[in-house]
């Protein structure tokens, strides 16, 4: 079985997700555990393919037996395997938390929700582990068809917002495929590891095909992951998507984008080219530090709170997108880590939202007015997320943010460093209001209403599976920041074979 | 008179570009999200053509060996051919020098099979045949497009059933009239 592991991370959710449309049909209850005995797998599966990658080094699963560079290639190194965990653990964690959300936000469509739910995680999986460009742009495809699907199912401003998110992301998607073509036509291969042997072998580092390759697919992949001004499409999608929908979203797709920019920048053009030959290093750094700047002071500006939350998304790709044009392997291993942990942070306040939405079937960031009375449980688990966000020490946020202002201040960019510490100092204006409205309450609270309100604070916890989804994922958070040196330590040695720049 | 003979050398590469802007244009500046649609359509053609248009040499027909008995070859034979097409590939480095490998290869190999079976011997050419890997791909890409644009109408006729218009700017009017 181990053998066939990295397979099975995306092809049990797949088969089940066709089974899922099968049969859940016929039997609706059926679906939600299917669905989730299918990613228990998944999640095995990728911890067995990352302690078979530490133990013996770099797998090369070849699909269908047909070997490399004509068939299409898993190539797994610590990288996709880290990524595969944190895919597979957020979707698990998230399909805990639909069970009731699904049956009462899409009554008749469950069967069908769940069909999409799989086939968006085979599709971001598919993403992570492939070895072949353009096996991934169709996979690239398959979430976001489905992503458009899942969105679309909520409200009415939902539908327009998917709409959108259609037009963008076919553009984003059809950019990869033209840099695709134009790596190509150079270099007879498709695969990502033989496409970076012809690029040396063959002396094409000055190549002008070279470089329209590798311009239409970073800004395709920026189009995909919302780097700032390439944003538009992402806050009203996430804002008005089913709860369930923005959980899977917000946390994943965007981060599995980042992924594939790294790979990109590592793994196909390499890191000679992309930060010596080219030497953009300077120009996109300033670009995410406006990117990160703009959209914190556009978080800041909102009242409605997964709107606020999505502002947060988009600032905190800024950072990675920054972090990796440091150019250096603390920025690198900064922005991986932040892959990581960026994906469970915005689970756990995506979740808290999603909780929130679901008690008082309001949007705004006043909903939460004195929760801490009503619901503690559910408030310590959000704070777990809110502290990450920040980057206090223990969780995960602190850590992954420290690499990425280690690597800002090895390569001398103090403008990004600035814009990090200016971007947690809003995110704490942001989340401690909200602790300040849910623990206080927005209204001074006068003598006699005092007692009146006692009365209807009552505690009314969250249902047990949006509430064990939470604390699961607050866990998560404080394990990733608590082993945050085997974890670094995994992605150091995964970044020595690119020899990229160490300070001191 | 030098740019007009550059543009005719690579006539296919500016009429791609042009398809892919009015594409663009269309998705981007059009109202009316049909016509949002059919801009897209327009764009991932223009993509298509660009893919198809790599694949072509000049006089070259089909991918189809037509007299030669290619499938009739023993497996291990066909394991050897493999082996050659991965080599030369990794050497020359170059797709088409790849493929011309591999044809005089496979040629090489009927040849054989034939002179066993008192054929003539063959002459294949891998200049005579367009790259179809290419063509294969794309297969894959107008399933991917056909499929993008279904999700785009279902999503247009949702938008039309709740708002009753599909005109953008009439949508967001309703949607900041019921704010």
């Amino acid at each position: 079985m181990t053998e066939q592991a990295p397979a099975l991370i995306l092809l049990i959710p797949f088969l089940t997700s066709i089974l899922v449309a099968m049969i859940g049909i016929a039997y609706r209850g059926i679906c939600w555990y299917l669905a989730l005995i299918s990613l228990a797998g998944s999640v095995c599966a990728s911890f067995t393919t990352l302690i078979r990658v530490l133990d013996e080094g770099v797998i090369r699963y070849h699909m269908g037996g047909w070997a490399p560079p004509f068939g299409i290639e898993f190539r797994v190194d610590a990288l996709n395997a880290l990524v595969s965990i944190a895919v597979s653990v957020v979707a698990f964690i998230t399909l805990v938390y639909s069970k009731e959300r699904v049956e009462t936000e899409s009554p008749n469509k469950v069967s069908q929700y769940y069909t999409l739910f799989l086939l968006l995680i085979t599709g971001l999986l598919g993403i992570v582990l492939t070895g072949d460009a353009f096996n991934l742009y169709v996979l690239l495809e398959v979430s976001a068809l489905t992503s458009y699907a899942l969105i679309a199912m909520g409200p009415k401003r939902a539908t327009l917002a998917a709409f959108k998110y259609l037009i963008m992301g076919t553009i984003g998607a059809s950019f990869y495929l033209l840099g695709v073509g134009y790596l190509y036509i150079k270099t007879g291969s498709l695969n990502m590891f033989d496409i970076q042997e012809q690029i040396v072998a063959n002396d094409l580092q000055q190549s002008p095909t070279i470089l329209v390759a590798f311009i239409l697919i970073t800004v395709g992949l920026w189009i995909k992951m919302a780097f700032f001004p390439l944003h538009a499409w992402l806050p009203n999608s996430y804002a008005f998507a089913p709860t369930t929908s923005s959980s899977i979203m917000g946390p994943l797709v965007t981060k599995v984008m980042i992924y594939v920019m790294v790979r990109m920048v590592l793994t196909v053009f390499g890191p000679v080219y992309t930060f010596e030959v080219l030497n953009w290093n300077e120009i996109v750094v300033w670009l995410s530090v406006i990117a990160i700047l703009a959209s914190s002071i556009g978080a800041l500006a909102q009242t409605d709170l997964r709107k606020m939350l999505t502002f947060l998304i988009i600032a905190e790709v800024g950072y990675m997108v920054g972090g990796t044009w440091l150019a250096n392997e603390a920025g690198m291993t900064g922005t991986i880590y932040h892959i990581i942990s960026d994906a469970f942070m915005t689970l756990c306040v995506f979740l808290f939202a999603g909780i929130i939405f679901a008690k008082t079937n309001r949007r705004d960031i006043n909903a939460v007015d004195g929760m801490f009375k009503k619901m503690p449980m559910t408030m310590i688990g959000f704070i777990v997320g809110a502290f990450s966000l920040i980057g206090i020490p223990p969780t995960a946020g602190f850590f992954s943010k420290w690499y990425l202002i280690q690597g800002g201040i090895e390569s001398g960019n103090w403008e990004y460093v600035v814009a990090l510490l200016i971007s947690s100092l809003i995110n704490a204006v942001l989340f401690f209001r909200i602790i300040e409205i849910a623990f206080f309450g927005r209204k001074p609270v006068e003598g006699h209403d005092h007692h009146h309100g006692d009365l209807h604070s009552k505690i009314c916890e969250a249902p047990a599976s949006q509430l064990i989804s939470l604390w699961g994922t607050a866990a998560i958070l404080l394990l990733i920041g608590l082993y945050n040196k085997d974890i670094a330590g995994i992605i150091q040695d995964f970044l020595l074979q690119f020899n990229l720049a160490t300070g001191g | 008179m030098e740019f007009l003979q550059h543009i005719a050398d690579s006539f296919n590469y500016w009429i791609f570009i042009i398809l892919m802007m009015i594409g663009l244009y269309a998705m981007v500046a059009k109202n009316n999200l049909v016509k949002k649609l059919i801009g897209m359509s327009i764009f991932q053609t223009a993509i298509i053509l660009f893919y198809v248009s790599i694949g072509y040499k000049e006089n070259a027909t089909i991918p189809i060996l037509s007299h030669a008995l290619i499938h009739e070859v023993h497996h291990e034979e066909a394991g050897h051919y493999k082996e050659a097409v991965q080599e030369a590939h990794h050497d020359e480095g170059n797709a088409a020098e790849a493929a011309h490998a591999a044809a005089e290869y496979a040629a090489e190999k009927a040849g054989k099979y034939l002179e066993h079976s008192d054929h003539a011997i063959l002459d294949i050419n891998p200049d005579d045949y367009v790259n179809p890997l290419v063509h294969v791909l794309m297969l894959t890409a107008i399933v991917v497009g056909v499929a993008t644009l279904g999700v785009g109408l279902a999503i247009t006729q949702k938008l039309y059933g709740e708002f009753g218009t599909v005109e953008e700017s009439e949508i967001i009017e309703a949607i900041k009239f019921e704010k």
